[in-house]
């Protein structure tokens, strides 16, 4: 995953990298797998500046979900800080950029919700729960969008 | 400081990286990896 330059230049301009090793950094790996209860590798967890998890991908993926997954991770970032227009932007982002991952559902989902908690605007919630009558309708996302009508 | 390029230049030092990512505002992307380093 990391060798694909896409994955390189979307980590690096957007996040801090840090690799712990199981074996290599034995100390360095129990105290930091204890503390985020990571029991496979690889983890991949997205922490936010204050190093609490946002996101959590175990196991490998193809390039765009991949991708797709970490950007879910700084769009959750944003939304937990409450910067809702960002949070938005974020989500929208992945639903634009990767439709087709499994990431894309939930950011649309989420990206609904980012503009009602931003705006007040109740309008927002239908629009999705309109949007997932269109697109990703055998998913989760869909099923809890449902009650937006 | 990383900066966006092909390549990752990746922290072994968690708590170098956090401070840092305090300092900047940052997020921190960590690996738990098992692969040849």
């Amino acid at each position: 995953m990391y060798s694909d330059p896409r994955v390189a230049r979307f980590i690096s301009g957007q996040l801090e990298p840090v690799r712990i090793h199981v074996r290599e950094q034995k100390d360095e790996y129990q105290r930091l797998s204890e503390r985020y209860n990571a029991q496979w590798t690889p983890t991949i967890l997205v922490l936010d500046s204050d190093g609490e998890e946002r996101h959590r991908i175990e196991g490998f993926l193809p390039v765009d979900d991949f991708l797709s997954q970490i950007a879910l991770g700084l769009a959750k970032s944003a939304f937990q800080r409450k910067d809702y227009a960002d949070a938005e932007r974020r989500h929208r982002a992945i639903v634009d950029t990767f439709p087709s991952t499994d990431a894309a559902a939930e950011a649309l989902y989420w990206a609904g919700v980012s503009k009602y908690k931003g705006t007040g605007d109740a309008n927002a919630l239908k629009a999705t729960g309109d949007a997932f009558r269109e697109r990703y309708q055998d998913t989760t996302w869909a099923k809890k969008a449902s009650v937006w009508q | 400081m990383p900066t966006a390029s092909s390549s990752i230049t990746w922290s072994h030092d968690f708590d170098a990286a956090l401070t840092h990512a305090r300092e900047h505002t940052r997020g921190i992307l960590l690996d738990f990896t098992a692969a040849p380093m």
